[in-house]
C-alpha cells in the first residue's frame, strides 16, 4: 500500500501500477502461497481495492490496473458523485468482497475422527451421539457424514481428544450466517444479511475478504485541491505512533483542510441520547438502545427490522462530527478515518464523503515520508471532554449518557445492559427482548468485544 | 558482558510494519542483560525511503549497525551475540 501511495505521489501510479505484484514477488524472490504467480494474482486484486473496485465488480479479468486507474481519474475531474445511495444491496457498493484467488477453499465444517482414535471397549463416543451416526470400523470410530448433525456431543465424550470439529474461520466469525461457502468449496457472501461488521476480514487467514478503499480518492481528492476535512475517531489513540495531537498535526501535513475530532460530536450524541432517553421513558417506552454502532444498526434495519423502533434515532458521532465540520466549512467534504467497516456503509447512507481506515492512514503518512514523532503537537481549539473520547470503548457510550442524563425524574432509573461484541446469539437475545424479556431499559451495543478499540480494521491486536 | 545499544525507529513507516511491536523488547530481555542494554526509539532514520538496506522495520544496533526487516527473535538473537562478544 505504501508502494501505492508513493507512485501516486510520484505522479507515476498509472504506469507502474500494472508493475508492482511484479515487483512485490520477483522471479527469484519467496512467495507465501504456492508460487509467485498466485501471489501476483491476489496482489493484483488488492491492487484493485485499494483503488476503489471491489472483487464484485471485475467484469473482464484481462483489465488492467491502469484502466481502473484511468476511469477513477477521469471521473474524478468530471467530479461525477461516486455512487448513488439508492444502489444499496448492490454488491458491487458493498465494502466488504470475497476474494476467490486468494480463498484457499477451507474445507467445510465437520467433525471428524482423527489419528488419535484408540478403538476403546467402551464407546463413549457412540453412545453420546444422538444421531447414531457413529459405528466402528477397524477398530477405529467412523462418522457417518449423512446422519452428522455436528452437535459436538462426541468431541466432549471422547477421553482421547481424538474427534475434532474442522471450521472454516470466516464462516464461524460471522455473526449472521452472511458468508457461507457452496459445495464447490466457493465462498459467498449473501448481501441481505452482512452487517458488514468485519470480523470475516479480521479472522480469514489468508486475507481473502477484501475491503473496497477510497484511499484514492482521498487522494485525487487532495490534489484536486477540495477542501477536506478529516474527522479522527477516537480509538486512534495508540493506533500510530506519537500522540493523538502529534496524529493530527500529521494528518493536516497530508493536506487536509481541517482536522477535528469524532469525540466532538460523541458530547452531541451523549447529549441528544439522554434527552431522547428521558422523553421515551416519560412516554413510557421500555426499552431504548444505543445507535452509535453501525454495524448493530445494520443488523437491526436487515434482520429485525421490527425492533427498529428501539434504537434511538440519534445521530452517530461521525455523523454528528460532520454536521459540525460542515457548518465550520461550508464547502467542505468529510472524511471519517476509523477502524470500522461498517462506517462505509453507513456514510454511504447518510453522506459522509469518504471513509478511511487506520492501515490506509498509515500507508498515506509513509508514503509521503511524513514522521509523526517528529511533528508538533496540534493545538486543539476545543478538547473533546473525556467521557466523549471514551465512546470507542464497551460501556463509553452508557457512561457519558448517564453522566449527561444527570437527575432523572422521580421514579425513573436508567438501568442498562451491554451487548459487547455482536455473535451468533446476538440475534436470538434481542428478539427475547422483544418479545418483551427486558432485562433493562437502556441497551448499548458493541459489534466489536470491547468497542471499537477492537475494530476490525484497527491496527494493533 | 558488553554494553549493547538498540535504536528502533519508530517513524511511521518501520512503526506500521512492526516496530510497535518491538518496543515492548524491555520487558522481553533477560534479566542478565538488562543492564547493557540501552533501548532507545527514534524518528524515521531515512532508511525507509530506498530499498537499498532492505525493508522496514529498520533497528540499528551500536549506532552502526542496520538491521532490516527486525522482529522480536532476529533482534534478541542479535543482542545476545553482542553482549557476549569478546573482541577488544
Ligand atoms: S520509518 Fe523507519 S526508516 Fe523511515
Amino acid at each position: 500500500m505504501i508502494r501505492f501511495i508513493r507512485a501516486f505521489h510520484n505522479g507515476v501510479l498509472e504506469k507502474e501500477l500494472d508493475q508492482i505484484p511484479i515487483k512485490m514477488r520477483p522471479k527469484d524472490g519467496v512467495s507465501s502461497r504456492c508460487c509467485i504467480y498466485h501471489d501476483r494474482a491476489v496482489i493484483k486484486y488488492h491492487l484493485m481495492n485499494l483503488l476503489g473496485v471491489s472483487c464484485n465488480e471485475e467484469t473482464d479479468e484481462a483489465k488492467l490496473l491502469a484502466e481502473y486507474y484511468r476511469e477513477k481519474a477521469e471521473r474524478q475531474s468530471a467530479s461525477q458523485a461516486p455512487a448513488s445511495s439508492d444502489s444499496e444491496g448492490n454488491p458491487c457498493q458493498h465494502p466488504l468482497s470475497v476474494c476467490e484467488a486468494a480463498c484457499s477453499e477451507c474445507p467445510g465444517s465437520r467433525v471428524v475422527v482423527t489419528g488419535n482414535c484408540r478403538g476403546c471397549f467402551s464407546r463413549p463416543c457412540m453412545y453420546a451421539c444422538p444421531q447414531k451416526a457413529i459405528s466402528v470400523v477397524d477398530q477405529k470410530s467412523t462418522i457417518d457424514e449423512d446422519l452428522c448433525i455436528k452437535c459436538g456431543k462426541c468431541i466432549s465424550a471422547c477421553p482421547f481428544h481424538a474427534i475434532v470439529k474442522t471450521t472454516v474461520p470466516c464462516e464461524e466469525a460471522c455473526p449472521t450466517s452472511a458468508i457461507h461457502k457452496d459445495d464447490q468449496g466457493h465462498t459467498t457472501i449473501d448481501y441481505s444479511k452482512c452487517i458488514a461488521c468485519g470480523n470475516c476480514l479480521a479472522k480469514c487467514p489468508f486475507s481473502a475478504i477484501m475491503e473496497k478503499s477510497q484511499v484514492l480518492d482521498v487522494l485525487l481528492a487532495l490534489k484536486a485541491g477540495e477542501k477536506l476535512v478529516a474527522v479522527i475517531a477516537p480509538s486512534a489513540a495508540a493506533q500510530l505512533p506519537g500522540t493523538i495531537e502529534q496524529l493530527f498535526t500529521a494528518v493536516s501535513r497530508l493536506g487536509f483542510y481541517d482536522v477535528m475530532e469524532v469525540a466532538l460530536g460523541a458530547e452531541e450524541t451523549s447529549r441528544h441520547e439522554a434527552a431522547e432517553f428521558k422523553e421515551r421513558m416519560a412516554k413510557g417506552e421500555k426499552l431504548m438502545t444505543t445507535s452509535c454502532c453501525s454495524a448493530y444498526v445494520e443488523m437491526v434495519r436487515k434482520l429485525l427490522p421490527s425492533f427498529l423502533p428501539h434504537v434511538s434515532s440519534t445521530p452517530s458521532p461521525m455523523m454528528f462530527t460532520a454536521e459540525i465540520a460542515r457548518r465550520e466549512i461550508p464547502d467542505c467534504k468529510v472524511v471519517f478515518i476509523g477502524p470500522c467497516v461498517a462506517k462505509r456503509i453507513e456514510a454511504q447512507r447518510k453522506g459522509v464523503d469518504f471513509v478511511l481506515n487506520f492501515e490506509e492512514l498509515g500507508a498515506m503518512l509513509a508514503g509521503q515520508g511524513i514522521d509523526v514523532i517528529s511533528c508538533e503537537p496540534w493545538k486543539l481549539t476545543r478538547p473533546a471532554i473525556p467521557s466523549a473520547r471514551n465512546y470507542c470503548r464497551s460501556c463509553g457510550v452508557t457512561k457519558a449518557v448517564l453522566e449527561e442524563a444527570g437527575d432523572l425524574p422521580e421514579g425513573f432509573q436508567l438501568d442498562a445492559k451491554f451487548i459487547d461484541g455482536i455473535d451468533h446469539k446476538t440475534l436470538a437475545m434481542l428478539k427475547l427482548y422483544e418479545a418483551g424479556k427486558l432485562p433493562a431499559n437502556f441497551l448499548e451495543v458493541m459489534s466489536c468485544p470491547g468497542g471499537c478499540v477492537n475494530g476490525p480494521c484497527s491496527l494493533r491486536k | 558482558m558488553k554494553k549493547v545499544t538498540v535504536e528502533i525507529c519508530c517513524g511511521t513507516a518501520c512503526y506500521l510494519l512492526g516496530s510497535a511491536k518491538l518496543l515492548t523488547l524491555e520487558e522481553q530481555l533477560p534479566e542478565e542483560w538488562k543492564e547493557f542494554v540501552q533501548i532507545k526509539a527514534l524518528p524515521c532514520l531515512n532508511l525507509c525511503e530506498s530499498a537499498k538496506l532492505g525493508a522496514a522495520p529498520f533497528v540499528r544496533l551500536n549506532q552502526t549497525e542496520i538491521m532490516p526487516e527486525a522482529t522480536m527473535e532476529k533482534v534478541l538473537a542479535r543482542i545476545g551475540k553482542l553482549v557476549n562478544r569478546d573482541d577488544d
